[in-house]
């Protein structure tokens, strides 16, 4: 079960349980008499609350990675850019990286400040039909630190996600710091009520960052967050000069592709090291808008487009199972 | 780095990535384990001459698949498990690998170390903007916790083509250099983007002792001289 601590007497029947405090094994627990009075028993209202947010919102897609710096901000930016390039599309990118949000300054809002509405916080708009959350906002200076341990950042998780303006929104994306700790846990949690439609993976090629990568795939499986499929990033340079391929960060172990067979999930595309994502990255704007032509926006648009036709079945799926 | 510095002293390497723990791999020792003595956790030993070893919670996991899906006060316990019970030993360096961020690895481990007082933090960069910006609040993370900054190093600043020898800086240049001069840091070098490092890397191979002629190595050694000169007399650094 779910909800026994890890710490709890063995034959504990769970927190959430109707004989919590009062099974046998309960006796001499700790917690005996607060699982007895039923506390235990009630969620968080924020849960209910953020289902009832969330009801306007069509599609939830968490972006994730192992490893840090391998290109989830760029990546979830440009899916925000490729979704919202469709003027019927409404698209919400929410920045849930509290220690190092990049999102404002890749999509070139940087210094922008977050208004106060009686509906909410209302979301800076890149475009009519893309808004944006992120800490970034809510700092007084570019050299400001969040330094803050989790519980807090938790509370300011659940706050973008119940406290936000979105309105209609088609498509929220949610871009995660590294790792599998608190920001993740409290986002998975907090959206349980809700349809998540699953979580992107970002990697880079080498093994180092594959495994890191597997980690969080048992992440996903562990907290049943269906997995949308797996992007390489910074994969194989092509040379402006001479056009030869060079491979920086070598698949040693096959690559992205191979771990996603082995491991039976969809693989969505290679995405090359193209100096041109980065520099628009930092002038925030949109590389599909400013190269189109380029082999990295091809491969980007089809991915973009994979997402969506999940994202679609999905729903049919939830509505079917309705 | 750690292996620049081990041809001359003694080097304990802790890896406080609890979620994303690699220096097992990088450094070849991914299926040790690690054993308890009289003194605490005894650390895994890179080489037989015992120069260099490593704590990391690789070492505690069953498969390396396995996620450590674990909320803030887990891993401050851990990491202070790290500190406090890992029998090291004499040690001329111990090199701290952290976490990207300025969280609760973060706070414990400066909490932890302040009473061994802790000769500063090396921050680790690459050019484009995005990155830069980042480094720049955990230079205030720095400041407001009191740690003192030893410098700022470029990594992945310019790749040369092998075949045309061509130099592209895919993740454009200079802003670690920008941000030292701005912030009034020192700045300790540029480390270029080299398929080969990454190669020895993924292999757990020293890269130091395969290519010790390559530019890279140059300018790893470099930095590692600047750092070294820097701390005579010292015993604790933190990337």
């Amino acid at each position: 079960m779910a909800d026994v601590p890890s710490n709890a007497p063995s034959h504990c029947p769970g927190t959430g349980s109707d004989n919590a405090g009062k099974a046998s094994a309960c006796q001499g627990c700790p917690n005996q008499a607060f699982c007895a009075s039923g506390a235990s028993k009630a969620t968080d209202p924020a849960i209910q609350e953020i289902k009832d947010k969330m009801a306007s919102v069509k599609h939830k897609i968490l972006v994730l990675s192992g490893k840090g710096g391998v290109g989830k901000s760029t990546f979830s930016a440009h899916l925000a850019h490729g979704i919202a390039s469709d003027d019927s599309k409404q698209v919400a990118l929410l920045d849930a990286d509290m220690c190092g949000p990049s999102i404002p300054k890749i999509m070139g809002v940087e210094g922008e400040q977050v208004h106060q509405s009686g509906s909410g916080w209302s979301p800076v708009y890149v475009e009519e039909n893309l808004g944006i959350m992120s800490i970034g906002f809510l700092l007084s200076s570019l050299d400001d630190a969040v330094i803050w341990r989790g519980p807090k950042k938790n509370g300011l998780i659940k706050q973008f996600l119940r406290d936000v303006d979105w309105g209609e929104v088609d498509y929220l994306i949610v871009d995660t710091p590294p790792g599998t700790s608190d920001e993740h846990l409290s986002i998975v949690q907090y959206l349980s009520a809700t349809q998540v439609d699953g979580a992107v993976i970002i990697t880079t090629p080498q093994e180092v960052s594959l495994q890191d990568v597997r980690k969080e795939i048992n992440f996903c499986r562990k907290v049943n967050l269906p997995i949308i499929g797996v992007v390489e990033n910074m994969s194989g340079f092509v040379c402006p000069k001479c056009q030869h391929e060079s491979q920086i960060f070598p698949p040693t172990t096959g690559g992205a592709m191979k771990m996603c067979k082995d491991l039976s999930i969809p693989f969505l595309g290679k995405v090359p090291l193209d100096p041109r994502i980065g520099k628009s990255c930092d002038e925030g704007k949109s590389f599909l808008t400013e190269i189109p032509g380029s082999s990295a926006t091809v491969v980007y648009k089809d991915i973009i487009h994979r997402i969506q036709e999940h994202c679609a079945t999905h729903q049919s799926d939830v509505e079917a199972t309705a | 780095m750690s292996q620049d510095i081990q041809s001359k002293l003694m080097v304990g390497i802790l890896d406080i990535d609890l979620c994303g723990p690699s220096i097992p791999r990088m450094l070849n020792v991914l299926n040790s384990a690690v054993h308890q003595c009289d003194a605490g956790w005894v650390p895994v030993y890179v080489d037989k001459d015992k120069t260099m070893c490593i704590m990391s919670i690789g070492f505690l996991l069953e498969t390396p698949d396995d996620a450590v899906i674990w909320r803030g006060p887990k891993k401050t316990a851990l990491i202070k498990q790290f500190i406090s019970d890992v029998a090291w030993g004499e040690l001329d360096y111990l090199i701290v690998d952290t976490p990207p961020g300025t969280s609760d690895e973060h706070i414990s481990v400066v909490e932890c170390l302040r009473q061994h007082k802790p000769d500063g933090a090396l921050l680790v960069t690459t050019p484009q903007a995005v990155s830069i910006g980042d480094v720049r609040r955990e230079l205030t993370f720095c400041k407001k916790t009191g740690l003192p900054v030893v410098g700022i190093i470029e990594n992945m600043s310019g790749f040369v083509c092998p075949n045309c020898s061509e130099c592209t800086n895919i993740f454009s240049s200079g802003g670690g250099e920008a941000l030292a001069e701005q912030s009034r840091v020192p700045f300790l070098g540029c480390v270029p983007l080299d398929p080969q490092l990454s190669h020895s890397l993924e292999e757990g191979r020293n890269f130091i002792q395969a290519f010790p002629k390559s530019a890279t190595f140059d300018a790893i050694n470099n930095i590692v001289e600047k750092i070294l000169s820097n701390n005579n007399e010292s015993s604790t650094l933190h990337t």
